[in-house]
Protein backbone atom coordinates (compact mmCIF):
# COMPACT_ATOMS: atom_id res chain seq x y z
CA UNK A 1 0.00 0.00 0.00
CA UNK A 2 1.29 3.24 -0.33
CA UNK A 3 2.11 6.02 1.97
CA UNK A 4 -1.10 7.95 0.84
CA UNK A 5 -3.20 4.93 1.02
CA UNK A 6 -2.26 3.97 4.40
CA UNK A 7 -3.18 7.23 6.05
CA UNK A 8 -6.46 7.11 4.26
CA UNK A 9 -7.12 3.37 5.47
CA UNK A 10 -6.34 4.63 8.98
CA UNK A 11 -8.26 8.09 8.42
CA UNK A 12 -11.32 5.65 7.43
CA UNK A 13 -10.61 3.24 10.54
CA UNK A 14 -10.87 6.39 13.13
CA UNK A 15 -14.27 7.30 11.32
CA UNK A 16 -15.39 4.16 11.94
CA UNK A 17 -14.35 3.82 15.65
CA UNK A 18 -16.08 7.18 16.28
CA UNK A 19 -19.44 6.47 14.29
CA UNK A 20 -19.19 2.45 16.68
CA UNK A 21 -18.49 4.74 20.02
CA UNK A 22 -21.44 7.35 19.09
CA UNK A 23 -23.42 3.76 18.47
CA UNK A 24 -21.78 2.38 21.76
CA UNK A 25 -23.39 5.39 23.83
CA UNK A 26 -26.69 5.24 22.30
CA UNK A 27 -27.46 1.95 22.49
CA UNK A 28 -28.28 1.77 26.30
CA UNK A 29 -30.43 5.02 25.81
CA UNK A 30 -32.41 2.83 23.28
CA UNK A 31 -32.70 -0.21 25.29
CA UNK A 32 -33.91 1.64 28.34
CA UNK A 33 -36.18 3.35 26.25
CA UNK A 34 -37.65 0.72 24.57
CA UNK A 35 -38.05 -1.55 27.33
CA UNK A 36 -39.49 0.54 29.90
CA UNK A 37 -42.01 1.76 27.14
CA UNK A 38 -43.15 -2.16 26.17
CA UNK A 39 -43.29 -3.23 29.90
CA UNK A 40 -45.25 0.34 31.22
CA UNK A 41 -47.47 0.89 27.93
CA UNK A 42 -49.73 -1.91 29.12
CA UNK A 43 -50.42 -0.29 32.22
CA UNK A 44 -51.12 3.00 31.41
CA UNK A 45 -54.09 4.51 31.38
CA UNK A 46 -56.56 6.89 32.47
CA UNK A 47 -56.96 5.62 35.67
CA UNK A 48 -53.23 5.72 36.37
CA UNK A 49 -53.58 9.72 35.92
CA UNK A 50 -56.23 9.83 37.71
CA UNK A 51 -56.60 7.82 40.47
CA UNK A 52 -55.11 7.15 43.40
CA UNK A 53 -52.91 4.05 44.45
CA UNK A 54 -55.03 0.91 45.80
CA UNK A 55 -53.88 -1.79 47.96
CA UNK A 56 -52.58 -4.75 46.61
CA UNK A 57 -54.86 -6.95 44.66
CA UNK A 58 -57.47 -4.54 44.20
CA UNK A 59 -57.43 -3.70 40.82
CA UNK A 60 -57.97 -0.18 39.15
CA UNK A 61 -55.50 1.99 41.34
CA UNK A 62 -53.11 4.77 39.52
CA UNK A 63 -50.45 6.63 40.42
CA UNK A 64 -52.36 11.04 40.64
CA UNK A 65 -50.84 11.62 43.79
CA UNK A 66 -46.93 10.86 43.13
CA UNK A 67 -47.05 12.56 39.45
CA UNK A 68 -48.35 15.72 40.95
CA UNK A 69 -46.37 15.60 43.89
CA UNK A 70 -43.16 15.31 41.63
CA UNK A 71 -44.50 17.97 39.99
CA UNK A 72 -44.87 20.01 42.58
CA UNK A 73 -41.83 18.99 44.50
CA UNK A 74 -39.92 19.99 41.16
CA UNK A 75 -41.44 23.70 41.68
CA UNK A 76 -40.97 24.26 44.91
CA UNK A 77 -37.13 22.87 44.31
CA UNK A 78 -36.93 25.51 41.20
CA UNK A 79 -38.73 28.50 43.36
CA UNK A 80 -35.75 27.65 46.10
CA UNK A 81 -32.39 27.15 43.52
CA UNK A 82 -33.46 29.53 40.05
CA UNK A 83 -32.76 32.93 42.38
CA UNK A 84 -30.07 31.18 44.34
CA UNK A 85 -28.27 30.01 41.31
CA UNK A 86 -29.06 33.16 39.20
CA UNK A 87 -27.92 35.29 41.41
CA UNK A 88 -24.65 33.15 42.52
CA UNK A 89 -24.18 32.98 38.53
CA UNK A 90 -23.89 36.63 37.94
CA UNK A 91 -21.80 37.31 41.18
CA UNK A 92 -19.43 34.87 39.82
CA UNK A 93 -19.37 36.30 36.29
CA UNK A 94 -19.08 39.94 37.45
CA UNK A 95 -16.28 39.59 40.02
CA UNK A 96 -14.45 36.59 38.79
CA UNK A 97 -11.15 37.37 40.56
CA UNK A 98 -13.04 37.88 44.39
CA UNK A 99 -11.67 35.64 46.93
CA UNK A 100 -15.36 34.65 47.44
CA UNK A 101 -15.80 33.93 43.93
CA UNK A 102 -13.08 31.53 43.52
CA UNK A 103 -14.28 29.92 46.70
CA UNK A 104 -18.19 29.83 45.53
CA UNK A 105 -17.05 28.39 42.13
CA UNK A 106 -14.89 25.57 43.98
CA UNK A 107 -17.93 24.84 46.39
CA UNK A 108 -20.16 24.53 43.60
CA UNK A 109 -18.50 22.35 41.68
CA UNK A 110 -17.79 19.93 44.92
CA UNK A 111 -21.90 20.01 45.48
CA UNK A 112 -22.07 19.21 42.03
CA UNK A 113 -20.31 16.04 42.77
CA UNK A 114 -21.50 15.10 45.98
CA UNK A 115 -24.36 11.89 46.08
CA UNK A 116 -27.05 12.81 45.72
CA UNK A 117 -28.35 10.40 48.88
CA UNK A 118 -25.77 12.22 50.59
CA UNK A 119 -27.50 15.85 49.97
CA UNK A 120 -30.75 13.53 51.06
CA UNK A 121 -28.83 13.39 54.77
CA UNK A 122 -28.28 16.95 54.93
CA UNK A 123 -31.40 17.81 53.70
CA UNK A 124 -33.44 15.56 56.40
CA UNK A 125 -30.24 17.25 59.41
CA UNK A 126 -31.47 20.55 57.96
CA UNK A 127 -35.49 20.23 57.83
CA UNK A 128 -36.71 17.13 58.92
CA UNK A 129 -34.73 16.29 62.12
CA UNK A 130 -36.08 19.82 63.97
CA UNK A 131 -39.74 19.23 62.77
CA UNK A 132 -39.14 15.72 63.64
CA UNK A 133 -41.73 15.08 60.40
CA UNK A 134 -40.87 14.24 56.75
CA UNK A 135 -42.43 17.07 54.32
CA UNK A 136 -42.70 18.24 50.49
CA UNK A 137 -40.54 21.27 51.95
CA UNK A 138 -37.62 18.90 52.81
CA UNK A 139 -37.67 17.01 49.35
CA UNK A 140 -37.83 20.73 47.46
CA UNK A 141 -34.94 21.77 50.15
CA UNK A 142 -32.62 17.99 49.12
CA UNK A 143 -33.41 19.06 45.19
CA UNK A 144 -32.81 22.55 45.41
CA UNK A 145 -29.02 22.02 46.33
CA UNK A 146 -28.75 20.00 43.86
CA UNK A 147 -30.14 22.73 41.41
CA UNK A 148 -28.13 25.52 42.95
CA UNK A 149 -24.92 24.83 41.52
CA UNK A 150 -25.97 23.54 37.75
CA UNK A 151 -28.12 27.06 37.62
CA UNK A 152 -25.13 29.02 38.84
CA UNK A 153 -21.99 27.23 36.95
CA UNK A 154 -24.61 27.22 33.89
CA UNK A 155 -25.47 30.91 34.44
CA UNK A 156 -21.70 32.63 35.27
CA UNK A 157 -20.40 30.80 31.98
CA UNK A 158 -23.10 31.76 29.71
CA UNK A 159 -22.90 35.56 30.95
CA UNK A 160 -18.97 35.07 30.44
CA UNK A 161 -19.96 34.59 26.73
CA UNK A 162 -21.89 38.03 26.81
CA UNK A 163 -19.54 40.77 25.20
CA UNK A 164 -18.06 42.91 27.56
CA UNK A 165 -18.78 46.05 25.39
CA UNK A 166 -22.44 45.18 26.47
CA UNK A 167 -21.58 45.86 29.82
CA UNK A 168 -19.97 49.01 28.94
CA UNK A 169 -22.78 50.40 26.71
CA UNK A 170 -24.58 49.94 29.62
CA UNK A 171 -22.51 51.76 32.16
CA UNK A 172 -21.79 54.58 29.97
CA UNK A 173 -25.90 55.02 29.48
CA UNK A 174 -25.60 55.48 33.46
CA UNK A 175 -26.73 52.23 34.63
CA UNK A 176 -25.13 50.99 37.98
CA UNK A 177 -23.03 47.76 37.93
CA UNK A 178 -26.25 45.51 39.09
CA UNK A 179 -28.59 47.29 36.62
CA UNK A 180 -26.51 46.45 34.18
CA UNK A 181 -26.13 42.90 34.78
CA UNK A 182 -29.80 42.27 35.48
CA UNK A 183 -31.14 44.48 32.36
CA UNK A 184 -28.50 43.77 29.86
CA UNK A 185 -26.20 40.97 30.51
CA UNK A 186 -29.09 38.47 31.66
CA UNK A 187 -31.31 39.19 28.96
CA UNK A 188 -28.87 38.53 26.49
CA UNK A 189 -27.11 35.56 27.79
CA UNK A 190 -31.22 34.31 28.86
CA UNK A 191 -31.33 31.45 26.18
CA UNK A 192 -28.61 29.61 27.55
CA UNK A 193 -29.32 30.05 31.09
CA UNK A 194 -32.97 29.27 29.99
CA UNK A 195 -31.36 25.34 29.19
CA UNK A 196 -29.15 25.44 32.22
CA UNK A 197 -32.56 25.55 34.29
CA UNK A 198 -34.08 22.83 32.37
CA UNK A 199 -31.34 20.85 32.32
CA UNK A 200 -30.92 20.59 36.18
CA UNK A 201 -35.12 20.46 36.36
CA UNK A 202 -34.26 17.64 34.19
CA UNK A 203 -31.46 16.16 35.98
CA UNK A 204 -33.71 16.39 39.47
CA UNK A 205 -36.79 14.71 38.21
CA UNK A 206 -35.67 11.94 38.07
CA UNK A 207 -33.68 11.76 41.76
CA UNK A 208 -34.96 9.22 44.40
CA UNK A 209 -32.55 8.97 47.24
CA UNK A 210 -32.54 12.57 48.13
CA UNK A 211 -36.10 11.64 48.67
CA UNK A 212 -36.23 8.91 50.53
CA UNK A 213 -35.57 10.62 54.10
CA UNK A 214 -37.20 13.83 53.26
CA UNK A 215 -40.60 14.14 51.18
CA UNK A 216 -40.79 10.35 52.30
CA UNK A 217 -43.91 8.83 50.32
CA UNK A 218 -47.57 9.59 50.70
CA UNK A 219 -50.59 7.83 50.14
CA UNK A 220 -52.88 10.51 49.89
CA UNK A 221 -53.28 13.54 47.59
CA UNK A 222 -51.60 16.84 49.52
CA UNK A 223 -50.14 19.83 48.57
CA UNK A 224 -49.43 20.66 52.16
CA UNK A 225 -45.60 21.78 52.54
CA UNK A 226 -45.35 20.60 55.97
CA UNK A 227 -46.62 17.47 55.02
CA UNK A 228 -45.29 14.07 53.30
CA UNK A 229 -45.60 14.02 49.65
CA UNK A 230 -45.73 11.03 47.36
CA UNK A 231 -42.98 11.40 44.42
CA UNK A 232 -42.89 9.25 41.33
CA UNK A 233 -39.43 7.79 42.22
CA UNK A 234 -40.10 6.93 45.76
CA UNK A 235 -43.43 5.48 44.17
CA UNK A 236 -41.42 3.17 41.69
CA UNK A 237 -39.21 2.40 44.47
CA UNK A 238 -41.88 1.12 46.46
CA UNK A 239 -43.82 -0.41 44.76
CA UNK A 240 -40.99 -2.25 42.53
CA UNK A 241 -39.64 -3.71 45.82
CA UNK A 242 -43.00 -5.04 47.08
CA UNK A 243 -44.01 -8.96 46.01
CA UNK A 244 -47.67 -7.87 44.42
CA UNK A 245 -47.63 -8.21 40.41
CA UNK A 246 -50.07 -5.57 40.05
CA UNK A 247 -47.76 -3.18 41.48
CA UNK A 248 -44.28 -4.02 39.88
CA UNK A 249 -46.74 -3.46 36.57
CA UNK A 250 -47.88 -0.26 37.99
CA UNK A 251 -44.05 0.48 39.04
CA UNK A 252 -43.37 0.20 34.93
CA UNK A 253 -45.94 2.63 34.36
CA UNK A 254 -44.83 5.07 36.41
CA UNK A 255 -41.31 4.48 35.73
CA UNK A 256 -42.86 5.15 32.32
CA UNK A 257 -44.43 8.40 33.22
CA UNK A 258 -40.79 9.71 34.48
CA UNK A 259 -38.76 9.10 31.49
CA UNK A 260 -41.61 11.38 29.63
CA UNK A 261 -41.07 13.57 32.07
CA UNK A 262 -37.61 13.97 32.05
CA UNK A 263 -37.36 14.00 28.12
CA UNK A 264 -40.15 16.84 28.14
CA UNK A 265 -37.80 18.84 30.31
CA UNK A 266 -34.92 18.41 27.79
CA UNK A 267 -37.41 18.95 24.34
CA UNK A 268 -38.30 22.13 25.97
CA UNK A 269 -34.79 22.99 26.66
CA UNK A 270 -33.98 23.14 23.39
CA UNK A 271 -37.31 24.36 22.14
CA UNK A 272 -37.04 27.35 24.25
CA UNK A 273 -33.38 27.88 23.34
CA UNK A 274 -33.90 28.25 19.67
CA UNK A 275 -37.05 30.49 19.94
CA UNK A 276 -35.35 32.83 22.43
CA UNK A 277 -31.70 32.82 20.43
CA UNK A 278 -33.87 33.94 17.30
CA UNK A 279 -35.56 36.76 19.37
CA UNK A 280 -32.20 37.71 19.62
CA UNK A 281 -30.54 37.40 16.15
CA UNK A 282 -32.07 39.17 12.79
CA UNK B 1 18.46 48.36 79.71
CA UNK B 2 16.60 51.33 81.12
CA UNK B 3 14.69 48.81 83.65
CA UNK B 4 15.78 50.95 86.29
CA UNK B 5 14.55 54.14 86.60
CA UNK B 6 11.46 53.37 84.37
CA UNK B 7 12.08 55.97 81.63
CA UNK B 8 12.31 55.27 78.04
CA UNK B 9 14.78 56.83 76.18
CA UNK B 10 12.86 57.28 72.42
CA UNK B 11 14.80 57.71 69.32
CA UNK B 12 14.18 60.33 67.27
CA UNK B 13 12.45 59.72 64.20
CA UNK B 14 13.81 58.66 61.34
CA UNK B 15 12.38 60.65 58.26
CA UNK B 16 10.47 58.54 55.95
CA UNK B 17 10.33 60.02 52.70
CA UNK B 18 7.48 57.49 51.64
CA UNK B 19 5.49 59.06 54.52
CA UNK B 20 5.46 62.30 53.60
CA UNK B 21 2.78 63.43 51.76
CA UNK B 22 3.34 63.91 48.18
CA UNK B 23 4.77 67.99 47.13
CA UNK B 24 1.77 69.31 44.70
CA UNK B 25 3.26 69.13 41.40
CA UNK B 26 3.62 71.71 39.07
CA UNK B 27 0.67 71.15 36.40
CA UNK B 28 1.34 73.07 33.51
CA UNK B 29 -1.88 74.93 32.57
CA UNK B 30 -3.47 73.34 29.34
CA UNK B 31 -3.14 74.86 25.93
CA UNK B 32 -6.38 77.48 24.51
CA UNK B 33 -6.27 77.18 21.25
CA UNK B 34 -9.59 78.50 21.30
CA UNK B 35 -10.76 81.89 21.64
CA UNK B 36 -10.91 83.19 24.59
CA UNK B 37 -14.95 83.70 24.81
CA UNK B 38 -15.72 79.86 24.16
CA UNK B 39 -16.74 78.19 27.69
CA UNK B 40 -14.57 74.80 28.51
CA UNK B 41 -16.67 72.03 29.58
CA UNK B 42 -13.90 69.68 29.89
CA UNK B 43 -10.47 69.76 31.23
CA UNK B 44 -7.66 67.82 32.93
CA UNK B 45 -4.88 68.94 34.58
CA UNK B 46 -2.01 66.60 35.10
CA UNK B 47 -3.76 63.81 34.78
CA UNK B 48 -1.71 60.20 34.85
CA UNK B 49 -3.20 56.75 34.44
CA UNK B 50 -1.85 53.25 35.86
CA UNK B 51 -2.27 50.21 34.74
CA UNK B 52 -0.86 48.26 37.71
CA UNK B 53 2.77 49.27 37.60
CA UNK B 54 2.52 50.65 34.26
CA UNK B 55 1.62 54.71 33.53
CA UNK B 56 -0.32 54.86 30.54
CA UNK B 57 -0.87 58.83 30.64
CA UNK B 58 1.95 61.30 31.44
CA UNK B 59 0.56 64.79 32.93
CA UNK B 60 -1.66 65.09 30.48
CA UNK B 61 -3.39 68.69 30.67
CA UNK B 62 -6.20 69.62 27.85
CA UNK B 63 -9.28 71.91 27.72
CA UNK B 64 -12.23 71.13 25.64
CA UNK B 65 -14.26 73.91 24.98
CA UNK B 66 -17.94 73.27 24.28
CA UNK B 67 -20.28 72.97 20.97
CA UNK B 68 -17.06 71.93 19.21
CA UNK B 69 -15.39 68.98 18.03
CA UNK B 70 -11.92 67.85 19.30
CA UNK B 71 -10.23 65.10 17.75
CA UNK B 72 -7.62 62.49 19.36
CA UNK B 73 -4.46 61.58 17.05
CA UNK B 74 -1.98 58.98 17.82
CA UNK B 75 -0.37 55.59 17.01
CA UNK B 76 -1.68 52.65 18.63
CA UNK B 77 -0.98 52.34 22.08
CA UNK B 78 -0.58 56.65 22.47
CA UNK B 79 -3.17 56.46 25.23
CA UNK B 80 -5.19 58.59 23.54
CA UNK B 81 -8.20 55.83 24.21
CA UNK B 82 -7.64 55.90 27.74
CA UNK B 83 -7.62 59.25 27.73
CA UNK B 84 -11.17 59.56 26.46
CA UNK B 85 -12.38 56.40 28.77
CA UNK B 86 -10.79 58.90 31.63
CA UNK B 87 -13.61 61.59 30.66
CA UNK B 88 -16.18 59.42 31.68
CA UNK B 89 -14.71 57.20 34.19
CA UNK B 90 -14.74 54.46 32.50
CA UNK B 91 -11.48 52.94 33.28
CA UNK B 92 -13.37 52.70 36.83
CA UNK B 93 -14.47 48.95 36.08
CA UNK B 94 -10.91 47.82 34.69
CA UNK B 95 -9.23 46.29 38.15
CA UNK B 96 -5.66 47.25 39.19
CA UNK B 97 -6.16 50.79 37.79
CA UNK B 98 -4.99 54.60 39.33
CA UNK B 99 -5.33 57.70 37.62
CA UNK B 100 -4.13 60.80 39.15
CA UNK B 101 -4.55 64.37 38.58
CA UNK B 102 -8.23 66.33 37.97
CA UNK B 103 -10.42 65.45 35.40
CA UNK B 104 -12.93 68.56 35.56
CA UNK B 105 -16.44 68.80 34.11
CA UNK B 106 -17.75 72.41 34.04
CA UNK B 107 -14.95 73.10 36.52
CA UNK B 108 -15.68 70.40 38.89
CA UNK B 109 -13.53 66.79 39.40
CA UNK B 110 -15.28 64.45 38.29
CA UNK B 111 -12.89 61.82 40.38
CA UNK B 112 -13.76 63.84 43.48
CA UNK B 113 -14.35 61.54 46.66
CA UNK B 114 -18.46 62.76 46.88
CA UNK B 115 -18.69 62.65 43.00
CA UNK B 116 -21.80 60.34 41.08
CA UNK B 117 -19.83 58.35 38.50
CA UNK B 118 -23.71 57.46 37.39
CA UNK B 119 -24.80 61.26 37.49
CA UNK B 120 -21.59 61.76 35.14
CA UNK B 121 -22.26 58.82 32.61
CA UNK B 122 -25.18 60.86 31.88
CA UNK B 123 -23.68 63.76 31.22
CA UNK B 124 -21.12 62.52 29.57
CA UNK B 125 -21.94 60.18 26.98
CA UNK B 126 -19.71 57.82 25.14
CA UNK B 127 -19.96 55.61 22.09
CA UNK B 128 -17.40 52.50 21.58
CA UNK B 129 -15.22 51.68 18.22
CA UNK B 130 -17.17 48.30 17.86
CA UNK B 131 -20.99 48.99 17.87
CA UNK B 132 -22.37 47.49 20.82
CA UNK B 133 -26.54 47.48 20.56
CA UNK B 134 -28.43 45.46 23.49
CA UNK B 135 -29.62 42.14 21.94
CA UNK B 136 -33.18 44.19 22.27
CA UNK B 137 -35.64 45.85 20.25
CA UNK B 138 -34.85 49.21 18.16
CA UNK B 139 -37.13 50.89 20.57
CA UNK B 140 -36.18 49.79 24.16
CA UNK B 141 -32.10 50.16 22.63
CA UNK B 142 -33.21 54.02 22.50
CA UNK B 143 -35.37 54.25 25.56
CA UNK B 144 -32.83 51.88 27.80
CA UNK B 145 -30.75 55.04 29.07
CA UNK B 146 -33.98 56.70 30.04
CA UNK B 147 -35.74 54.05 31.50
CA UNK B 148 -33.04 53.33 33.65
CA UNK B 149 -32.32 56.89 34.90
CA UNK B 150 -36.06 57.32 34.98
CA UNK B 151 -35.79 60.54 32.89
CA UNK B 152 -39.12 60.77 31.55
CA UNK B 153 -42.49 59.14 32.08
CA UNK B 154 -43.98 56.47 29.95
CA UNK B 155 -45.93 58.16 27.96
CA UNK B 156 -43.39 60.08 26.65
CA UNK B 157 -40.92 57.24 25.78
CA UNK B 158 -42.09 57.53 21.98
CA UNK B 159 -41.61 60.62 21.33
CA UNK B 160 -37.81 60.43 22.88
CA UNK B 161 -37.33 58.02 21.45
CA UNK B 162 -37.82 59.08 17.49
CA UNK B 163 -36.11 62.53 18.76
CA UNK B 164 -32.64 60.57 19.47
CA UNK B 165 -33.41 58.62 15.86
CA UNK B 166 -33.97 61.25 14.18
CA UNK B 167 -31.12 63.10 15.73
CA UNK B 168 -28.56 60.45 14.81
CA UNK B 169 -30.75 60.29 11.52
CA UNK B 170 -31.69 56.59 11.85
CA UNK B 171 -35.79 57.69 12.20
CA UNK B 172 -36.58 56.91 8.43
CA UNK B 173 -34.64 53.72 8.19
CA UNK B 174 -36.18 52.27 11.45
CA UNK B 175 -39.64 53.82 11.96
CA UNK B 176 -41.55 51.06 10.52
CA UNK B 177 -40.06 48.24 12.39
CA UNK B 178 -38.97 49.70 16.28
CA UNK B 179 -40.02 46.86 17.64
CA UNK B 180 -37.72 44.23 15.75
CA UNK B 181 -34.37 43.57 17.11
CA UNK B 182 -31.50 45.77 16.72
CA UNK B 183 -29.26 42.81 15.75
CA UNK B 184 -30.72 42.93 12.35
CA UNK B 185 -29.31 46.31 11.40
CA UNK B 186 -26.60 46.75 9.17
CA UNK B 187 -23.38 47.77 11.04
CA UNK B 188 -23.43 50.99 10.03
CA UNK B 189 -26.99 51.55 11.37
CA UNK B 190 -25.83 49.77 14.15
CA UNK B 191 -23.66 52.31 15.40
CA UNK B 192 -25.59 55.20 14.52
CA UNK B 193 -28.42 53.67 16.67
CA UNK B 194 -25.62 53.78 19.74
CA UNK B 195 -25.22 57.37 18.57
CA UNK B 196 -28.84 57.70 19.18
CA UNK B 197 -28.94 55.52 22.44
CA UNK B 198 -26.37 58.34 23.43
CA UNK B 199 -28.64 60.92 22.43
CA UNK B 200 -31.64 59.78 24.38
CA UNK B 201 -30.79 60.81 27.69
CA UNK B 202 -29.15 64.44 25.96
CA UNK B 203 -25.79 64.30 27.35
CA UNK B 204 -23.45 67.45 27.39
CA UNK B 205 -20.34 65.92 25.74
CA UNK B 206 -20.54 62.65 23.70
CA UNK B 207 -17.21 60.71 23.60
CA UNK B 208 -16.77 58.81 20.78
CA UNK B 209 -13.82 55.98 20.32
CA UNK B 210 -13.24 55.62 16.39
CA UNK B 211 -16.75 55.40 16.17
CA UNK B 212 -16.60 54.64 12.53
CA UNK B 213 -13.20 52.11 11.84
CA UNK B 214 -15.48 49.09 12.19
CA UNK B 215 -17.42 50.61 9.11
CA UNK B 216 -17.45 51.09 5.17
CA UNK B 217 -16.96 54.02 3.61
CA UNK B 218 -20.65 55.21 2.73
CA UNK B 219 -21.51 54.28 6.53
CA UNK B 220 -18.40 56.03 7.63
CA UNK B 221 -19.64 59.40 5.70
CA UNK B 222 -23.36 59.34 7.64
CA UNK B 223 -21.29 59.01 10.67
CA UNK B 224 -18.92 62.24 9.86
CA UNK B 225 -22.21 64.35 8.58
CA UNK B 226 -23.83 62.90 11.83
CA UNK B 227 -20.99 64.49 13.81
CA UNK B 228 -20.96 68.00 11.90
CA UNK B 229 -25.11 68.05 12.90
CA UNK B 230 -24.42 67.16 16.38
CA UNK B 231 -21.95 69.92 17.13
CA UNK B 232 -24.01 72.27 17.67
CA UNK B 233 -26.34 71.28 20.46
CA UNK B 234 -22.93 68.78 21.56
CA UNK B 235 -19.75 68.67 22.82
CA UNK B 236 -17.97 66.34 21.21
CA UNK B 237 -14.25 64.48 21.56
CA UNK B 238 -13.41 61.82 19.02
CA UNK B 239 -10.65 59.24 19.06
CA UNK B 240 -9.56 58.33 15.17
CA UNK B 241 -6.50 56.33 13.30
CA UNK B 242 -8.24 58.31 10.44
CA UNK B 243 -5.98 61.56 10.14
CA UNK B 244 -8.29 62.92 7.05
CA UNK B 245 -11.45 62.46 9.39
CA UNK B 246 -9.80 64.04 12.16
CA UNK B 247 -9.17 66.81 9.41
CA UNK B 248 -12.81 66.68 8.03
CA UNK B 249 -14.50 66.68 11.18
CA UNK B 250 -12.94 68.69 14.04
CA UNK B 251 -11.81 72.47 14.92
CA UNK B 252 -9.25 71.08 17.42
CA UNK B 253 -6.88 68.51 17.27
CA UNK B 254 -4.73 66.59 19.90
CA UNK B 255 -1.85 64.45 18.58
CA UNK B 256 -0.89 61.90 21.71
CA UNK B 257 2.18 60.31 21.49
CA UNK B 258 3.56 57.56 24.32
CA UNK B 259 1.05 58.45 26.54
CA UNK B 260 1.77 62.06 26.49
CA UNK B 261 0.23 64.89 25.16
CA UNK B 262 2.16 66.12 22.17
CA UNK B 263 0.77 69.06 20.61
CA UNK B 264 -3.00 70.94 20.78
CA UNK B 265 -4.10 73.10 18.51
CA UNK B 266 -6.62 74.23 15.86
CA UNK B 267 -7.01 71.21 13.64
CA UNK B 268 -6.07 73.44 10.53
CA UNK B 269 -3.10 74.53 12.19
CA UNK B 270 -1.58 70.72 12.91
CA UNK B 271 -2.67 69.60 9.80
CA UNK B 272 -0.80 72.80 7.81
CA UNK B 273 2.14 74.21 10.10
CA UNK B 274 2.77 71.47 13.20
CA UNK B 275 4.54 73.43 16.06
CA UNK B 276 6.45 69.65 16.56
CA UNK B 277 8.62 68.07 14.38
CA UNK B 278 7.21 64.78 15.51
CA UNK B 279 3.55 65.53 14.74
CA UNK B 280 4.13 66.71 11.52
CA UNK B 281 6.22 63.56 11.06
CA UNK B 282 3.07 61.60 11.87
CA UNK B 283 0.67 63.29 9.79
CA UNK B 284 3.08 62.89 6.53
CA UNK B 285 3.13 59.29 7.34
CA UNK B 286 6.96 59.24 8.39
CA UNK B 287 5.49 56.56 10.88
CA UNK B 288 3.19 55.07 12.99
Amino acid sequence: MTRSGRRKAFSRFVEVLCGASVLLALVPLFLVFFYVLSQGFSSLNWNFFTKMPTPPGEAGGGMANAILGTLYLIAVAALLAIPVGLISGIYLSEYPKSRLATATRFTADVLNGVPSIVIGIFAYGLVVMPVKHFSALAGGVALCFMMIPIIARTTEELLNLVPGTLREGALALGATRSRAAFSVMLPAALPGIMTGILVALARVSGETAPLLFTSFNNRFLTTKLTQPISSLTVQVYTYAISPYDDWHRQAWAGALVLVAVVFTFSVLARVVTKRLERMHRT
Amino acid sequence: MSEGNGTVVEAPPIPNPALRPPAPREVTPPARPFPATARVRMETRGLRFFYGKTQALHDVSLAVPEKSVTAFIGPSGCGKSTYLRCLNRMNDIIPDTRVEGEVLLDGNDIYASGSDVVSLRRRVGMVFQKSNPFPKSIFENVAYGLKINGLCRRSELPQRVEKALRGSALWDEVKDRLHSTAMGLSGGQQQRLCIARALAIEPEVILMDEPASALDPIATQKIEELIYELKRDYTIVIVTHNMQQAARVSEYTAFFMLGRLVEHDRTEKIFTNPGQKITEDYITGRFG
